[in-house]
């Protein structure tokens, strides 16, 4: 075990480094000099110069990426060039919020994706599998901006169920009365590709002879699906959602911008129209970190949920 | 000569259909699959017939009244001075909200001419600049004459025709789609045949490659992307969704080569000395295409609701192009101030197509893998 957790963690080390060289690549070769960005219009080579120093962008490449490289060890991308916010500060006050939402949404949706694709995969074939596929069909097909849109005028701006948009320091009012809408607009949004999705992992297993042989020995319909078939569905399942996770630390941007909630998302939707380079490379490069994570984890949880699984 | 017509006919049914043919078939018995292919082949002529400049080439002339009405919605009106442009609807319905946090603002707009402000409220320093060049390119007399109180669905903030609106969006978003998936499906299918088929270390490459860019989540790329190109503009949008999105068609490829490599056909192709193009482009690719088939088309959609994203955040198409993404742009500050129509056009061209799509890739895989029904 401990032997495959160092191989695996040994593995990401070149992806990492790819990551890294990628997003050098990027801001220093296809974004142009930074100094000029900077410096903005009323500015004399002098000042360009000044900047280019204070950036270290005069250095050469190779010791611009070690600087980089060693940004990224310590955790220290410097401030962000429009706020002059520590990056590390902006990261440790804008996760809260996102997780405050994200962590709901991902959770009651996919008890609500999988108790839906259960049943339909139950009584597949049927009038109530076809509409329900056809309206997640149509659901899917409109634009999660147009939910947004729409959710906010209607429920919170005309009916007046929900606050519009805001933020408090108190977690419990952030949770049971701003973060309301924003979950419910993303349960909304993601529900429908999900179901779809877990219907097709159910409808694989229906049919597996063992399902016949827990019928037959007289075990009842409800422990045959959530028990058995349950069970041995959960891999893909757990597969998707586990790929959402890397999402939780980047947040839903449209949401949080909408409801004008003070998460990462907001914040690198904030960068990206500021040119604010340090916070854009600083997410990239730890949500990639995330991710590879993530994907460890998964696969000690396909082994947790099924033991027949071989950890190579 | 009877007889070689016979024996020839003959040949001929004694063939039997091949893998095309055979999906032809089930996709013609296929309602679900038939009827959604007519709704795209319709989008497609109508994205055509709007590039070739056809129909709606003069979307941006100013046809109605500021926030023209749908006909429909009020058809007893032709006179247009009965026609208030400001805040005819939804001024009772919200009512119900008592604290409205925007009340003030909206007043304040509402008290102006449109024209002069834009709905935050801030004082357009070009107004009248615009304004002069208006009344320059169209006559400002004959103008005010020729507008009318009621567009077929509606008109937006400076009176354009949103029906016009949502078929150039409809051209925007469509060809943005398909010229980015298609990229994608070309770099995806050459990278997985050459990791593919040659295997060894140009798999490790291309895998290394594959997992740099899965690492990061797909929204958070672009985003990243858009943030240093800077600029915004068609080439680009497709150019970021294309060179991002190859990943899935790259996996899916290279295990089909993988798996066609050792097989017989290709041995058989090797002793008559075809070279390794050959193999790889010639004898392999037809017997993966419906792979790439596939997954060109849920690419499409996918890539038609990125560019729709991107382009209401305001990192995809220019100023000057109309998309589905700009629309709702638009409509998400008309809406505030009661004006449902280009919200509804937007959405419903979207909805049509995206749906038409994908119940159309559906029957497609269908009907190229009958296993998998």
């Amino acid at each position: 075990m401990l032997a495959y957790l160092v191989r695996r963690l040994w593995q990401t080390v070149p992806t990492l480094l790819g990551v890294v060289l990628l997003v050098f690549f990027l801001f220093n070769f296809v974004g142009g000099d930074p100094a000029y960005l900077l410096a903005g219009k009323i500015s004399n080579p002098e000042q360009i110069e000044n900047i280019r120093r204070q950036l270290g962008v005069d250095q050469p490449y190779a010791v611009q990426l070690w600087i980089f490289i060693k940004q990224i060890a310590t955790g220290d991308f410097g401030v962000s060039w429009a706020t002059n916010e520590k990056v590390s500060e902006i990261f440790a006050t804008r996760l809260g919020p996102s997780l405050t939402v994200l962590v709901p949404m991902l959770v009651i949706e996919t008890l609500l994706a999988v108790s839906a694709a259960m049943l339909v995969a139950y009584v597949r074939g049927s009038l109530t599998d076809r509409t329900v596929m056809i309206a997640c069909t149509v659901g899917q097909s409109i634009s999660i901006l147009v939910y947004i849109i729409v959710f906010q005028y209607v429920l919170a701006y005309q009916l007046g169920w929900f606050p519009v948009q805001g933020w408090s320091e108190n977690l419990a009012e952030n949770l049971l009365k701003y973060s309301l809408l924003p979950v419910v607009v993303g349960v909304i949004v993601s529900i429908a590709p999900n179901t779809r999705l877990y219907r097709s992992f159910f409808l694989d297993e229906i049919n597996q002879d063992y399902v016949r042989t827990a019928r037959a020995k007289g075990m009842g319909e409800g422990r045959v699906m959530w028990v058995h078939v349950l069970r041995n569905a959960s891999i893909p399942i757990i597969t998707n959602v586990m790929s959402q996770l890397p999402g939780l630390l980047t947040g839903e941007f449209l949401i949080e911008r909408f409801f004008s909630i003070p998460g990462i998302g907001r914040e690198v939707l904030l960068a990206v129209e500021r040119s604010d380079f340090p916070v854009i490379k600083a997410v990239t490069i730890y949500v990639a970190i995330a991710t590879m994570l993530v994907n460890l984890l998964t696969d000690l949880l396909y082994r947790a949920v099924d033991p027949r699984v071989q950890l190579k | 000569m009877m007889q070689a017509a016979l024996a020839s006919r003959v040949t001929r049914r004694s063939e039997s259909p091949g893998l095309w043919m055979l999906a032809w078939r089930r996709f013609g018995r296929d309602r679900v699959g038939v009827a959604s292919f007519a709704v795209v082949v319709v989008f497609f002529g109508v994205m055509l017939a709007s590039g070739l400049h056809l129909i709606a080439a003069d979307w941006a002339s100013e046809v109605g009244v500021n926030y023209a009405p749908p006909t429909f919605a009020r058809p007893n009106t032709s006179d247009r001075d009965a026609v208030a442009p400001e805040a005819p609807r939804g001024e009772k319905a919200r009512g119900a909200n008592p604290d409205d946090p925007l009340a003030d603002v909206l007043s304040e707009i509402r008290g102006k001419e449109p024209a002069s402000r834009d709905e935050t409220g801030v004082a357009d320093p070009l107004a009248d600049a615009l304004a002069e060049i208006r009344a320059e390119r169209s006559g400002a007399a004959t103008r005010a004459q020729t507008q009318s109180a009621t567009l077929a669905f509606g008109g937006d903030r400076w009176g354009r025709d949103v029906l016009k609106k949502a078929i150039k969006g409809t051209e925007t978003s469509m060809f943005v789609g398909l010229a980015a998936a298609a990229l994608t499906a070309l770099l995806g299918t050459l990278f997985g045949a050459f990791a593919g088929y040659y295997g060894r270390w140009i798999d490790d490459f291309f895998n290394w490659f594959y997992s740099i860019f899965t690492a990061v989540p797909y929204l958070l790329l672009i985003l990243a992307i858009a943030a240093v190109l800077n600029q915004k503009g068609t080439m680009t949008v497709i150019l970021i969704l294309g060179l991002t999105g190859w990943t899935g068609i790259f996996r899916l490829v290279r295990a089909e080569y993988l798996k066609h490599k050792a097989r017989e056909y290709i041995q058989a192709a090797d002793a008559i000395g075809a070279s390794h193009a050959r193999r790889m482009f010639v004898h392999i690719l037809p017997n993966v295409s419906h792979v790439v088939l596939v997954q060109l088309s849920l690419h499409v959609v996918l890539f038609i609701k990125s560019e729709v994203v991107l382009s209401f955040l305001g990192f995809g198409v220019g100023v000057d192009t109309v998309s589905w993404g700009s629309m709702l742009n638009e409509a998400q500050s008309e809406l505030i101030l009661g004006y449902w129509w280009q919200l509804a056009a937007a959405t419903i061209a979207m909805a049509l197509l995206v749906t038409g799509f994908s119940l159309f890739t559906d029957a497609v895989r269908d009907a190229l893998d009958p296993k998998l029904k």
